[in-house]
Parts: C-alpha cells; structure tokens; sequence
C-alpha cells in the first residue's frame, strides 16, 4: 500500500501554484504538509483525493496512476476538509449515519463500529439526538473527523483536521490517527500550527514563492 | 443500490423538512394557479379553455423556484466532496438527487393538480388526462432542471440564469403537456401529445445525470 505524488505541477486558472512537488506515503506512513496560507496546501490534497488533475506529474496508489484506476481509489479514501459536510435539519447521529452508510463500500465485509460508538469516540454521544444547527465550530469538526471512525477506509487527507478543535478534541485525533496508522493506514495531512506526530514526515510548500516574494 | 435509495431518502427528508423545497413549491403552485381565476373572472368557458396552460406554466416555474438550491447547498457544505467519494457513479448521484427533487416537489404538484382543475372548471374527463400528462412530464422537468442546477451551482442568486438556461428546455414538456390535456378536455383519446412526453422522458433519463456529473466535476476542482 502507497501513495506516490511524482513531479507535481498544480495550476489554478492562470496562477502556479507549486511545481516540481514529490512526496511518497507508504503503509501505515504520514506525511504533514506545511506552508503559508495560500502555499497549495488544500490544493495539493485535492490533487491527492483525484478531485483535482495535477498540470504536470502523476499520483500513483499502489503503483497505478489513480487517473487509470480513479474508481478504486476514490472509493478507499477519507476526505476532511474546510467544510464538514454536515446538514443543520438533520441530527448528529442521523448526519454520521448517512455518510456512513453510503461511503462503506462493501458493507459486510468487516465489521464497522456503530453511529452510537463512533459518536462516543469523538465525545459526542450526549448530543446524538440533537439537531446538528446547534453544534459549535468544534463540536461540527468532531462529528466531520467521526466518519474516519465510522467508515474504514485505508487513506486519509486531512485539510487542517486541528481547526476549531479544543485540547482534548486534539488529543483524540492524534489517536486516531496512530490507530489508523498501526492498522496499516496511510495519512496525508495539511497543517498550520501544533500537530504532535513524532515521526511525521513534514513537507514545506511554497519555499520558494515566498523566498521570491519577501 | 442501497447507497441510490440512501440519498434519495435522505434528500427527500431535507426537502420536507424545516426549509425545504418542497413546501415553497407546492404553495408558489397553488398561489399562482389561484390568481387567474381572480385576475379573469369567474367565466367557466374562458377558464377551462387556459386551464391546461395555466397549470403547466406555473408548475414549470414552481420547479425553477426549487432547483437553484439542488446541488447548491451540498456544494456549500462540502457534502458534494463526500458525494463524489461514494461507491456510485457520480452520474447516479446526480440521478438520486433529481429522483429526490421530482418526489419532493413533482409528486406533490401532481397531487394538488386535480385540486387546480376544480378551480378552473375543468370537465370531468379531463382529470385522467391531466395527472397522465403531469406524470409523464415533471419528471423531465426535474432532470433537465437539474442541468441548469448543475451548471449554475457555483453561481450566487443563480436563479435567474437558471430559468433563463432551463425554460428554452423545457418548452417541449410545456408544449406536449398542454397539448395532452387539452385533448383530453375535448374527449380525444391518446394522440400523440403523452408517447412525445414520454420520448422527452426517455432521452432526459440517460443524459440529463451524465451532463449533471460532468457539470459537477468542474466544481469539485
């Protein structure tokens, strides 16, 4: 299991926004990436989860350029980014319950913890029944990084998962995280401040733009 | 087929709930229908004779009213993100929603049809013709709606250049619609204005989700 990003060049609309960017996540691998604001942070994960073509370079999962296979490899990743994709109608437990039973893609196969348990996980079981609407910026980024606990799924790209996050909230993604790693998980992540992974290998974005500039 | 039934349910409830579509529609429907005969008089002839029209007309623009927050308020919300990550075709999510969005707001006005026909005098044989006609065209009104609601989605009060991009679209619905109706008014059995409606279903059914997925893609970007 790997993901491999070769060469990258990214382009939006007219702007480069990097070129030349390689990075190599292998099973049970992090990498951090790290950079200004508007170093192509969220870009290049979007690059990573296929929803956006790099200019120049490829990104290969497993070997296999995911623009040859991108059925297989969007089906086995997790993205969280700026937006939680949580709808303020519905209540919590009814918001986990829908991305987790559309995004599991061979339901059956392995046993998934349930909404009720994914919720504990991520210290949110009081508010189970309570209308999304009235979670705070904290308590939505806490049920946003529960579908990484709900649905198993081999790659995570975290766009800044930290934000809005308190001390504890913090603390129980980075378990997450190192569970997600020791069961052979590979994880892809953009950071702006503290982020207590020892063995993280960090990237910097956007060196030379800001070399260039200041 | 479990993840297509998931979102369809789970969009239908959205639209039924607390600001949804579906309520907005419906009431727009029967408002604008009920101004004609306030506006025409109470003369039974020249009401029957624009009732099909009327219907038609304001039900096109009712659907217009609901499809500009269609993919729109997943867009905003980053739930489009996790849609495109499901185990289903993007172009079968696009069908879903368009599945969801004829339940939540065609059904309904077909369901209240009847009701408007009353209003307008309608003749006692026109009723089968008139839910004939709305079933067999409101579904294409959501899917080629849907187009717009697609290609509009990243647009702020996209809802004018959505009419303006759909209604062109749909006049062949609103043209065979009226026409099945008011063959039915006149007594006449099938004619070919509900196979023509049902030929427009046909060709909307496979290319409005792949036009929608593909209009989708540039705004995941």
């Amino acid at each position: 299991m790997s993901l491999i990003g070769l060469n990258l060049t990214c382009a939006r609309g007219d702007t480069i926004v990097f070129t030349g960017f390689d990075f190599d996540i292998a099973r049970g691998g992090i990498v951090v990436a790290r950079g200004a604001n508007g170093s192509g942070k969220t870009s290049l994960l979007r690059l990573a989860a296929g929803y956006l073509a790099p200019s120049v370079g490829e990104i290969r999962r497993d070997g296999t350029s995911i623009a040859d296979d991108p059925e297989r490899h969007r089906t086995s990743l997790h993205y969280v980014g700026h937006l939680d994709a949580v709808k303020p109608a519905l209540s919590v437990a009814e918001n986990l319950a829908f991305w987790s039973d559309v995004l599991t893609a061979n339901a059956g196969t392995s046993p998934r913890p349930s909404v009720g348990q994914a919720l504990d996980r991520m210290g949110l079981a009081g508010l189970a029944d309570m209308p999304a609407r009235y979670l705070s910026a904290g308590q939505r980024r806490r049920l946003a990084l529960a579908r990484l606990v709900a649905s198993s799924r081999p790659l995570w790209l975290l766009d800044e998962p930290t934000a809005s996050l308190d001390a504890a909230g913090m603390e129980t993604l980075i378990d997450l995280v190192a569970h997600h790693r020791s069961s052979g998980g590979m994880v892809l992540a953009a950071v702006h401040g503290p982020f207590a992974i020892d063995d993280a290998v960090t990237i910097r974005l956007g060196e030379s733009r800001a070399d260039g500039t200041s | 087929m479990t993840v297509f039934l998931r979102i369809v349910v789970r969009d239908v409830r959205l639209a039924f709930g607390q600001g949804g579509a579906t309520v907005l529609a419906v009431v727009f429907f029967l408002l604008t229908v009920t101004l004609f005969p306030l506006g025409i008089g109470p003369e039974t002839g020249v009401l029957r004779r624009i009732a099909p029209g009327v219907i038609w007309v304001a039900a096109l623009l009712a659907a217009m009213l609901s499809l500009d927050r269609l993919f729109q308020a997943d867009l905003e919300d980053g739930s489009l993100d996790q849609l495109a990550l499901v185990p289903l075709p993007l172009e079968l999510v696009a069908a879903a929603k368009c599945l969801a969005h004829w339940i939540s707001t065609g059904l309904p006005m077909l369901a209240v049809s009847p009701l408007l026909g009353v209003l307008l005098g309608l003749n006692g044989e026109a009723y089968g013709g008139l839910l004939l006609a709305m079933a067999a065209g409101t579904p294409s009104l959501s899917l080629m709606g849907g187009i717009g609601a697609a290609l509009t989605v990243s647009v702020r009060r996209g809802g004018v250049l959505l009419s303006l991009l759909v209604l062109p679209l749909c006049v062949p619905v609103l043209v065979f619609g009226t026409g099945a109706v008011d063959s039915a008014i006149a007594g006449l059995e099938g004619g070919a204005h509900l196979p023509a409606l049902a030929a427009i279903l046909a060709a909307a059914l496979p290319l409005a989700p792949w036009a929608i997925a593909g209009a989708l893609r540039l705004n995941l970007e």
